[in-house]
């Protein structure tokens, strides 16, 4: 039932967004917010299956983010890839990568498993500088990335890319969804929750962290891949923390407790991000300064404040 | 009828300090049994050793003639032995009824499905049924960490019952609650004990409620064991009514 609901919804979503988009306005300012909105949204949503669901604080998310977006670039720009099997094939490479960082981070508790992922982040960023002859350094992935149609989805026009990755945001969204309503999403808050008595029960903390990891990390990937399409090209500051930074403030913004919290934080930011860069240069002045009143003012996100904030009030009625 | 709980020699040390000192001590199968002692008395490490969460310095533990000294806690639990502890040690998130299930899934090793919903049917029922029989069900959608005080500790009671233990052991199972919440807590404990037909054994500092229900009392002092018996024989030990009942409870 649940998942049957969850589908219909995000296939609803769907096609009200595809109406809009292609009958209604045309405009190139809601395609391109769309484009961003998808791949940032998938970004913070895997994000929170590690923090919201996990209890595992990543500070080194950008890392899956930016090795989707590289692996998806080089692979296309051989020219041997169609999309769809380059899109797979990256998001494979990224589970591996986040196979190998899991491991040796999933077994630290909490600031530890913090500072380490985001070493491993940055060691990323530094390997993608100067490996300038795969990556182009610096520079980024140069030449663009040729995109050729495949099933009648021309993802070199904006809007047929909008639509493309609101369909990936969406789909994820109702796996990642289906995995936190399953046993295993279950076992994930049993160890956030209680570690120690999960373990005395039969769970495996390392083996249930791990998988959560590669999941998140693959999803990551998945988004890193929509950005490198957006921007035909991939950027070391894609693996850079600002980028892991964005996301946890996306999450902050949003909630870590509801499900579409972080999409909702995800939305937030970006406005905010547009409005106050249209006004001011110091963008990143009054950024901080309206997460500082959010975090201390609310000590939540704005959809963990709103969701607790309706059920007190129902919970009063008699 | 299967249950019975052997300690032989038992003895455990962190350096020089003599926690458990040759304890020797049997409990048959279905009996229901007190251990009492001053603090530090070596009550809370008596159970680690037995559940595996300590190794053991010497002397070996039997459950039904099989030994389990030195296994991993896992295996204990699932060769039959459940805990509950001093201070309730839950999943503060899960509402109770999903509390249980989770910890049956646990258990079974069922929790690495993606595609099926928790809790499955069957799981729940089973659920239900550990709810009814510790009167947690008219607080099943309640979050263990919106629970008061003894019903948390009779959630953590319901979590290690789940797991379908020959053996219970119970940390303290009043302590923190006022006199009539210990009652109600120690009543529902008897009945559970008397519907599973399981070997009970709990630490406890209330005298009266040890005396009432308990079949047979278990003294330790220093680690040691000073005195065993039924609660008649354990109240007239002139050993124990110098080294711990005091006075008051004399005769």
């Amino acid at each position: 039932m649940g998942f049957g609901r969850d589908s219909a919804i995000a296939l609803a979503v769907l096609l009200v967004f595809i109406l809009l988009e292609f009958t209604g306005l045309r405009s190139a300012g809601l395609v391109d917010f769309a484009i961003r909105f998808a791949t940032f949204g998938l970004l913070a949503l895997s994000l929170n299956l590690l923090i919201g669901s996990a209890g595992l604080v990543s500070f080194g998310h950008a890392a899956y983010f930016g090795m989707g977006a590289y692996s998806f670039g080089l692979l296309m720009q051989t020219g041997a890839w169609s999309v769809p099997a380059a899109i797979l094939a990256a998001v494979a490479m990224t589970a591996l990568l986040a196979l190998v960082i899991g491991a040796l981070c999933v077994r630290l508790s909490e600031i530890y498993f913090a500072f380490l992922t985001l070493a491993f982040q940055m060691l990323l960023h530094s390997l993608i500088l100067s490996w300038i002859g795969l990556t182009g350094g610096d520079q980024g992935l140069m030449g663009g990335i040729p995109k050729p149609p495949f099933l009648g989805v021309d993802l070199a026009r904006q809007d047929h890319l909008a639509a493309f990755s609101l369909f990936c945001l969406v789909a994820s969204a109702v796996a990642l969804r289906q995995i936190l309503r399953s046993p295993f999403g279950a076992a994930l808050r049993m160890l956030r929750d209680n570690p120690d008595r999960a373990a005395f029960l039969g769970l495996s903390v390392f083996r249930y962290r791990l998988a959560a990891f590669v999941i998140a990390g693959s999803f990551a990937g998945l988004a890193g891949v929509l950005m490198s399409l957006y921007v035909s090209g991939a950027f070391p500051s894609f693996a850079f923390w600002t980028t892991s930074g964005e996301a946890i403030f996306m999450i902050m913004l949003g909630g870590v407790s509801v499900f579409l919290g972080p999409l909702v934080g995800t939305a937030i930011f970006l406005m905010l991000n547009d409005w106050i860069t249209a006004v001011t240069e110091h963008h990143g002045l009054f950024l901080g300064i309206i997460l500082l009143i959010i975090v201390l003012g609310l000590r939540k996100g704005l959809l963990d404040f709103a969701v607790e904030h309706w059920r007190a009030r129902r919970g009063n009625q008699p | 009828m299967s249950g019975r709980l052997e300690l032989q020699g038992l003895r455990k040390s962190f350096g020089g300090v003599v926690a458990t000192d040759d304890v020797t001590l049997g409990f048959e199968p279905g009996t229901l049994s007190a251990i009492i002692g001053p603090n530090g008395a070596g009550k809370t490490t008596l159970f680690h050793l037995i559940t595996g969460k300590l190794p053991v310095t010497a002397g070996r533990v039997l459950l039904d003639g099989a030994e389990i000294t030195g296994l991993d806690r896992r295996e204990i639990v699932r060769r039959g032995i459940g805990r509950a502890f001093q201070v309730a040690n839950l999943f503060p998130s899960f509402s109770v009824q999903d509390s249980l299930a989770a910890a049956l899934m646990a258990h079974a090793g069922r929790t690495a499905g993606l595609f099926s919903t928790f809790p499955p049917p069957d799981v729940q029922r089973q659920a239900e049924e550990v709810m009814e029989l510790c009167g947690l069900t008219h607080l099943s959608r309640t979050e263990a960490r919106h629970l008061s005080h003894g019903d948390q500790k009779l959630l953590d009671i319901a979590l290690a019952l789940a797991l379908n233990p020959k053996v219970l052991l119970l940390d303290e199972p009043t302590a923190g609650m006022g006199p009539d919440e210990r009652w109600r807590m120690i009543e529902r404990v008897y009945r559970l004990w008397e519907a599973r037909k399981l070997t009970l054994i709990f630490i406890e500092h209330d005298m009266d409620i040890v005396f009432k229900i308990a079949q047979s009392v278990r003294v330790l002092r220093y680690g040691a064991v000073l005195a065993e018996g039924t609660p008649e024989e354990v109240r007239r030990n002139p050993a124990v009514v110098e080294a711990y009942l005091g006075a008051e409870h004399a005769l």
